[in-house]
């Protein structure tokens, strides 16, 4: 934990990376100064966006001592504003799995390639931010723990699957390789609190290291001290839920 | 998103941006997350044209009651004009 009496430095910038089939996209990176080891965390932004909240999500995690990478999921959608950006991948129905997958598995290989890296490297997303997470740590080794924030669309009817996102996250959850933590909240519509007890389920029975918390009084994206969902409360004691499980894991 | 709901449909017309007006050429209709509107998810519409980047777009973020009522609205003065004879279809056939 941060002491008064400390140095503390960090490098923000943003970065060139390669993503899915090779694709060169840009990057937000954050690092403490210093040589290390650091542990690493991806952060996979949400749907509207790789926006200013994630910019300072990606300086948080660094000022905890991450080096921390979000990628821009929408790099293919042209460039403009983060909103305008935004709004043009909700109208083609989001980012396709696959192409996000590639994409945060990149940013994994990344981090791992950096000489300041301890070898553990975390993932952490919002929204569908927290879908791709989700997805991404059942289908690429190499992550050493898992943070999904109310990620919507784990738990998915036949009928929504859709050929972008062919297969339901949650039909991946035996091949999750790393301890996951859940922060969700009651009041949430998507996912509802049945779907996350669903999710659940599916973790114990397949004998996977998870820890949920579902908060009362808060709904979608609580943690966003811009929307009208924040809920001070719940998002501080989120937070602290969030840098003690990493400290567990990636130390 | 997170719901997915979303409808695009071709349109002629003009919006007008942050860089003055633009020729329109799509409408892309949601209901998800909106990014500015105090909801957890609104009606949203996007005025677009592809053809000039992400920037050529008009945006409202609407609350279901009220794009329900624009909806109406819509069609009650379209109907007026047309009850009028001043809907440009009505014009152009006129001149033939």
């Amino acid at each position: 934990m941060y002491q008064t009496n400390m140095y503390e430095g960090m490098l923000a910038e943003t970065v060139m990376m390669h993503g899915h089939q090779g694709d060169l996209i840009n990057a937000y990176f954050a690092r403490p100064l210093g040589p290390g080891p650091f542990p690493s965390m991806v952060l996979v932004h949400h749907a509207p966006g790789w926006d200013e909240w994630y910019r300072e999500a990606t300086r948080k995690f660094a000022h905890h001592g991450y080096a921390t990478i979000s990628p821009n999921l929408y790099a293919r959608e042209g460039h403009g504003t983060p909103e305008d950006v935004a709004a043009k991948a909700r109208a083609g129905g989001g980012v396709a799995d696959d192409q996000a997958v590639g994409d945060l598995a990149g940013a994994m290989q990344f981090l791992r390639s950096q000489p300041y890296s301890n070898g553990k490297v975390g993932i952490f997303g919002t929204c569908s931010g927290g879908r791709h997470a989700y997805l991404t740590a059942c289908q690429t080794p190499g992550f050493d723990a898992l943070v999904d924030c109310w990620g919507g669309r784990v738990v998915m009817a036949k009928e929504d699957l859709t050929p972008k996102q062919p297969v339901a996250p949650l039909d991946y959850t035996q091949a999750l390789s790393c301890p996951i933590l859940g922060i969700f909240g009651e009041e949430d519509r998507s996912p509802t609190p049945e779907q996350v007890a669903q999710q659940e389920a599916a973790l114990k029975q397949h004998g996977k290291n998870y820890e949920f918390h579902m908060y009362p009084k808060a709904g979608h994206g609580f943690f966003y001290y811009d929307r009208p969902n924040y809920r001070q409360e719940q998002t501080v004691d989120g937070w602290k839920k969030v840098f003690a499980f990493l400290e567990k894991y990636l130390a | 998103m997170c719901t997915m709901i979303v409808e695009q449909v071709a349109i002629e017309g003009s919006g007008k941006g942050t860089s003055g007006w633009f020729p329109v050429r799509q409408a892309n209709v949601s209901y998800d997350h909106p990014f500015d509107a105090p909801l957890e998810h609104a009606l949203n519409i996007d005025f677009v044209n592809e053809a000039q980047g992400p920037g050529a777009r008009v945006a409202v973020e609407l609350s279901e009651a009220s794009a329900r009522t624009l909806v109406e609205t819509i069609l009650a003065v379209l109907n007026r004009a047309e009850a009028g004879g001043h809907l440009e279809t009505q014009i152009s056939a006129k001149l033939r």
